[in-house]
């Protein structure tokens, strides 16, 4: 039996330990804003915190986050939008929406290592997070915005 | 055609609205489809009356509106209902959007083409326009007074010389019980009124979007519903000889395996075949799936070979092919000797990958079929699910989620169609979840294209005779066996519409079979095509000794209409009449020089390794400029510094949002021309998921993506494709400028240069 904590609820899990956590979250808990794009850590459409740390949850099985804490794009913002998610929503950022989730999250988790990051820290970090639609311009503007609010 | 009914007490939008709601009701379909639609010849018999278009108003003064479109990302699902907003003068934060089932009744869903909004622009207005005036008309006859005193704003109808207001909530039963205006009578907003088109307006359903809300096929669930993954042939065509399920079977939570039966020719959209594993979740079925032992018959496409075949296309273009469009004499221009400059241009194969890979779920009950699935194409869902079922369209509901991107791939319902066989044949709602391999793997693909250009230069530098040819297996192979020429829509983009002032030209297109499945992509044959004829007046103008922008200025001529007369008979102008979406080369021009203005041609002072290259490309009716400036690193690498793209697609409803779509359209272009490429080897797709089948990231992309609107009251044009087709050559043709490196195939990984 493994125990974890969902976006601040206790949760125990009795299945597969292998399975992906993306899986668990997605099919198990019903919290599908976390997306599968393709199963291998090259989209970042899964990404999810971890103890605070961004990872690609499609590779990360259940049993590595035993006793950790997971936050997914529902949790984020429990009292009201995050800044990076209004920061989203000033942009108007997403197109078809899909990876957005995903990118929020990394850019969370970015703006939290490097509050004020330069283009090159935001290339370095979101460079895992593909968007098909092509926002990167808007998602970067966003990302400067939101550490703005950071100052 | 368009008719406007007041359908408030008809029970149309029953379990949508309330019943005190004023409901109208519009017929989109065209009077020669009447008789079809309405089973009734006579376009005035109300008792046939069967709504395409709802616009709702309940007593609480909430708006709603039936988007009958798919939202793929492009923004039509917000547009759209923007016009009836500002021409209803309703409160847009007061409207809500309530997403179409599948339904002949809406006229034509498919989402594609993008021509949503220049499709519905007019009778969005005329619906608003309506409901505006009739609660102008309830409103005046509550207070007893002409309702020429009357006027809407912003929700309210105000009496001006009293001062009475009352709300649109207020109003809708009074509305309900009103006439409809003849359309001749509607008075429609002077544009210097207009609250919403043509103001930056943000995504409908941008918040649920940022708080990761279920909205997508992915995220659809029905209570009971098994999971499925499935097994496809490796090569188009293939059948199974034997399975060995057993290890496959003993994976927990794997329930038992099901055979899909291969397609009949064409494959249309029919399902591929193969074995599903179906379990109780998404993991344990693609656990099981990779136990299964499938012993295949490839069939008749396992020798399709990507590098033969590129050799097959331009043997086929160094010969005469096909002619698609012909004007004077080339044959003779070319005999006359002169300096002749020729060139051969390829495109691979492209693979979509929207982010969101084919997923649906169905379930099959007593002969029918509930489906809920990202499509752009529910009636073709249901029109697929029917035949592959053997039951009635009409039997088969579609849902149409949120698509997590499409670019043409989710046109075709051959997933949601495996849903439906499975859950026929397991007794359960099942999910469908194809991987990114099987995404990249089994594709409806971009076309393959080879081109062959020659053209003669008299004294002056510019082209006296053109000649290309084109050969690409074309998309009709998908509906019709041993279809190897591309058809009128094919070839009119970006081919028989060349608009250069060239006194002898003649474009060809020759034979390709196809054997992987050909579909539409975003821009379609525009890609290729625009590629050859962009990248080849950069060579001529190199040939010429002139300045590329000067040379494709003199290339457009001077500003005219292309004649309907000198282009080909089968060219559909995407579906736009001609009178109104003319080929206008003086909007070539427009966007060609405001392009090259804004990036500073000419007048920025290019470094070492630095160059600048320019392309236009008028396509889906909209007129699109873009100047990319390069930088070529000591590695011979591209870095893609900047483009300006300037866009004249007639009237903005959403600048913000159309602004958004090109800044896209440069990063789709950019992954086309940098890295995307899908090969075969054997019938079998050599790319799986993103580490092989490329697309670019954040720091690949162009640094700095400036789009420049031009502000135009013609008709409304398509904005979701267009940005894509100019970008590689104006790429190529600022690659040649910084190096002397003419780049003459896709994508760039193929010359070093990415």
């Amino acid at each position: 039996m493994i125990q974890l904590k969902v976006n601040g609820v206790d949760r125990s899990f009795d299945g597969d330990p292998e399975m992906p956590l993306l899986w668990y979250l997605r099919d198990q808990l019903g919290l599908v804003g976390t997306k599968y794009g393709c199963g291998v850590a090259l989209c970042g459409a899964c990404t999810v915190h971890q103890n605070g740390e961004a990872i690609r949850s499609c590779v990360s099985p259940v049993k590595a986050a035993a006793g950790k804490e997971v936050l997914t794009i529902e949790g984020l913002g429990e009292n009201g939008l995050h800044p990076v998610q209004k920061a989203w929503m000033a942009h108007n950022v997403p197109q078809c929406g899909y990876c957005q989730a995903g990118q929020i999250m990394q850019a969370v988790a970015l703006l939290k290592s490097k509050p004020h990051p330069t283009d090159r820290d935001i290339d370095d970090v979101m460079a895992g997070n593909i968007c098909r639609c092509g926002t990167y311009q808007r998602i970067r503007a966003a990302i400067k915005s939101a550490a703005e609010v950071n100052s | 055609m368009s008719r406007i009914e007041n359908v408030s007490r008809r029970g149309f939008l029953q379990g949508v609205v309330s019943a005190g709601a004023f409901v109208l009701g519009v017929h989109l379909a065209p009077e020669s489809l009447w008789a079809e639609t309405t089973g009734s010849a006579d376009p005035l018999n109300v008792t046939a009356f069967h709504p395409s278009l709802f616009v709702g108003l309940e007593p609480d003064g909430t708006v709603l509106m039936v988007a009958a479109r798919s939202e793929m990302g492009t923004g039509s699902r917000t547009s759209l209902p923007m016009i009836i907003a500002d021409e209803m003068e309703a409160d847009w934060g007061r409207v809500r959007i309530v997403q179409a089932l599948g339904d002949a009744k809406y006229g034509d869903q498919s989402t594609d083409g993008s021509h949503s909004v220049r499709s519905f622009f007019g009778v969005m207005r005329e619906s608003g326009a309506t409901a505006r005036t009739m609660l102008v008309q309830a409103a005046a006859q509550q207070w007893n007074v002409p309702a020429s005193e009357c006027e809407a704003s912003l929700h309210t109808v105000v009496h001006r010389a009293s001062g009475r207001t009352a709300g649109y909530g207020s109003l809708a039963a009074a509305a309900a019980a009103l006439p409809v205006p003849a359309k001749e009578t509607l008075k429609f907003k002077p544009q210097s009124q207009w609250r919403y088109i043509g103001k930056d307006a943000s995504n409908y359903d941008l918040e649920s979007i940022v708080t990761g809300k279920p909205l997508y096929g992915m995220d659809a669930h029905v209570d009971g519903m098994l999971y499925a993954a499935i097994e496809h042939p490796p090569v188009l065509g293939g059948k199974v000889v034997s399975c060995d399920d057993r290890e496959a079977l003993k994976v927990a939570g794997v329930r038992q395996t099901v055979a899909i039966d291969p397609f009949k020719p064409p494959h249309h959209f029919q399902p591929l075949g193969g074995v599903a594993v179906i379990a109780d979740s998404t993991w344990a079925a693609f656990q099981g799936r990779q136990k299964l032992k499938i012993t295949w018959d490839n069939g008749p496409n396992a020798a399709y070979d990507s590098d033969a075949f590129r050799k097959q296309l331009e043997e086929t273009t160094r010969k005469p092919c096909k002619v698609a469009l012909s004007r004077g004499d080339v044959d003779a221009e070319f005999a006359k000797g002169g300096k002749i400059v020729e060139a051969e241009y390829y495109v691979p194969h492209l693979a979509h990958a929207s982010m969101e890979p084919p997923v649906a779920v169905a379930n099959y009950r007593d002969g029918k079929v509930e489906a809920w699935a990202p499509t752009q194409d529910p009636q073709a869902t249901q029109e697929t699910v029917g035949s592959v079922l053997g039951i009635p369209k009409e039997n088969v509901t579609c849902h149409v989620t949120l698509l997590g991107g499409a670019f043409g791939r989710k046109s075709k319902p051959d997933y949601i169609a495996e849903a439906a066989v499975l859950s026929k044949k397991t007794g359960r709602p099942v999910k469908v979840v194809w991987t990114r391999e099987d995404d990249i793997k089994f594709c409806y693909y971009h076309s393959v294209a080879a081109m062959y250009m020659k053209a003669a230069l008299g004294a002056d530098g510019m082209p006296t005779a053109w000649l290309q040819r084109s050969a690409f297996p074309p998309i009709g192979s998908t509906f019709a066996l041993n279809t190897i020429y591309g058809d009128g829509g094919e070839l009119g983009m970006g081919w028989t519409d060349i608009p250069f002032a060239v006194p002898n030209l003649r474009a060809e297109n020759g034979p390709a079979n196809a054997h992987v499945r050909i579909g539409w992509f975003r821009s379609v044959a525009n890609i290729y095509h625009g590629f050859a004829v962009q990248s080849f007046a950069g060579e001529l103008a190199h040939a010429a000794g002139r300045d590329p922008l000067d040379y494709l200025l003199a290339l457009l001529g001077p500003d005219r209409i292309i004649a309907k007369n000198d282009l080909p008979k089968d060219y559909d102008n995407m579906g736009g009449a001609y009178e109104d979406y003319p080929i206008d080369t003086a909007r070539l021009r427009r966007v060609t020089e405001k392009a090259a203005e804004q990036a500073g041609w000419g007048k920025r002072k290019l470094g070492p390794g630095e160059g600048m290259g320019v392309a236009v490309h008028r396509s889906f009716l909209t007129y699109v400029a873009s100047v990319v400036q390069v930088q070529m690193s000591d590695k011979g690498k591209v870095r893609i510094g900047r483009v300006d793209t300037a866009v004249d697609a007639g009237l903005l409803i959403n600048p913000d949002n159309v602004r958004n779509q090109f800044e896209g359209a440069a990063v789709f272009g950019t992954s086309l021309a940098l890295c995307s490429e899908i090969t075969a080897t054997g019938g079998v797709i050599n790319q799986s998921n993103f580490q092989d089948y490329r697309l670019c990231r954040i720091n690949e992309v162009p640094a700095e993506i400036h789009v420049h609107l031009i502000e135009s009251n013609a008709p409304p044009a398509g904005v979701g494709e267009p940005g894509v087709p100019p970008f590689a050559p104006a790429l190529c043709n600022a690659i040649f400028a910084a190096s002397g490196k003419r780049i003459r195939e896709l994508p760039l990984t193929r010359s070093g240069l990415a």
